[in-house]
């Protein structure tokens, strides 16, 4: 049988992964962008200490996380009848036959997805900024990451919340519990780790891990 | 080689005087998900595992597939109830739109207006928008490619904010329970609402963007 060299990339050039254009590889310096020239794509945008601050607020997120499905999330009250719901309750809230699915998606969308999100970036990111070999399963890990980060709504349903608030607050007194604070945080903490992620940094940081 | 292109701000580019060269015409193919460049037909790409395909011609038969079917979700979502209302004396079932003209007559215009904008206007767009660049990549259209890249990267981004509905009708299920005074309960349109918006995310996922660019590099050599 005919042994063949397994495909060697090209590393002096970059694709645009949107409309296919080829550009020379030139790493922009920290705090500026590689756009793309025909569709401005983001190719690459590195910060500098990216990985430090993403690890911190990382570690934020999933401590405000635990504490925000602990606490109250809303309370209202209406001519002395009173309920109080957590998040959970508010994702769970689709109890009636069928509709358990859109319960169970709900809760995902909102709570675990953007917290395993956060946790494989932890899992990838925390040995590459040490200057350790990427952790076995990295690739994947980040893999997943990137592939969960459409279905991850928390920031959606934050606002699902204040057109809720809207719509009820004539008819009944709404209160504010300490999770719906700590939620408001969550969600921008996770857009700021969105946003300082450097996807092409990460990717070239576990070039060296063979699998 | 034309390919000093890419766009640094800070250092000079000419922007319009650089001729793009795709990754196809170099003979070579770019990773979608890791953007690692690979010799054309190297079937995955090393870094990342993700399949490499020069362009994805059965992407479109995808984006029909999860089109048809998030279309055939919005049709019952619109249909049976969104919301069941019950005070002390009635019942009241709401669909979307009814739920929204209940809200106009309440005199709240501005909210009710966000409603319709966030369930009727945006699904119904969306629909529009994946079916015209479906349809444009095979045909040379009006609109400039630029205008429908953007056109693709709206509909990308806004396509999970169809799900406000749903967080909104979830919220204020789980929190108007208050015994006998007033209750509000989901109704079956949740359900269907919410296999919409996950289908036509997929679709649009599942479109393959370079097939955009391709007519104007079509075009740009007929000139």
């Amino acid at each position: 049988m005919e042994h063949r060299l397994p495909p060697q990339p090209i590393t002096d050039l970059i694709v645009c992964p949107h409309c296919d254009a080829a550009y020379k590889l030139a790493r922009p310096e920290n705090g500026h962008r590689a756009v793309c020239v025909r569709c401005h794509t983001v190719l690459i945008s590195p910060r500098f200490k990216a990985g430090m601050q993403i690890i911190a607020v990382s570690i934020a997120v999933v401590i405000l996380v635990i504490a925000a499905l602990v606490f109250p999330f809303l309370s209202i009250r209406a001519a002395g009848a009173t309920n109080a719901v957590s998040i959970l309750d508010a994702a769970l809230a689709f109890s009636d036959g069928p509709l358990v699915v859109l319960s169970l998606s709900t809760a995902a969308l909102i709570i675990f997805i953007p917290l395993l999100r956060v946790l494989l970036s932890l899992y990838v990111l925390i040995p590459v900024v040490l200057d350790r070999m990427p952790a076995r399963g990295s690739r994947q890990a980040f893999r997943l990451a990137e592939a969960l980060q459409p279905w991850s709504m928390a920031e959606i349903f934050a606002i699902g919340v204040a057109v809720a608030l809207v719509k009820i607050t004539d008819l009944a007194n709404v209160g504010f519990g300490a999770a719906f604070w700590i939620f408001a945080i969550v969600v921008l903490l996770v857009v700021i780790q969105d946003r300082f992620m450097c996807r092409w940094t990460v990717w070239k940081s576990l070039d060296g891990l063979r699998k | 080689m034309p390919l000093d292109g890419l766009e640094i701000p800070g250092r000079v580019a000419q922007v319009n005087d650089v001729e793009i060269v795709t990754a196809r015409e170099l003979g070579v193919v770019g990773c979608r998900r890791c953007t690692q460049v690979w010799p054309a037909g190297t079937p995955v790409c090393g870094r990342c595992g993700k399949t490499l395909v020069s362009r994805d011609e059965k992407s479109l038969q995808r984006v029909w597939a999860w089109w048809i079917v998030g279309f055939m979700c919005y049709i019952p979502a619109n249909l049976y109830p969104m919301l069941q209302t019950r005070t002390l004396l009635t019942v009241q079932q709401d669909t979307i739109v009814g739920g929204a003209v209940e809200l106009m007559h309440h005199g709240a215009v501005g909210v009710a207006l966000i409603v319709l904008f966030a369930s009727v206007v945006i699904p119904l767009g969306k629909f529009f928008a994946i079916g015209y660049l479906a349809i444009s990549v095979k045909r040379r259209g009006s609109a400039s490619f630029a205008q429908r890249q953007l056109l693709y990267e709206i509909v990308e981004y806004i396509g999970r904010w169809s799900m406000i509905d749903i967080f909104v009708v979830a919220i204020l299920s789980a929190l108007v329970q208050l015994n006998t005074l007033a209750a509000i309960h989901p109704g079956p349109a949740s359900l269907f609402f919410a296999l919409s918006v996950v289908f036509t995310m997929l679709s649009a996922q599942n479109f393959d963007s370079r097939m955009i660019w391709d007519i104007q590099s079509r075009a740009m050599k007929d000139a």
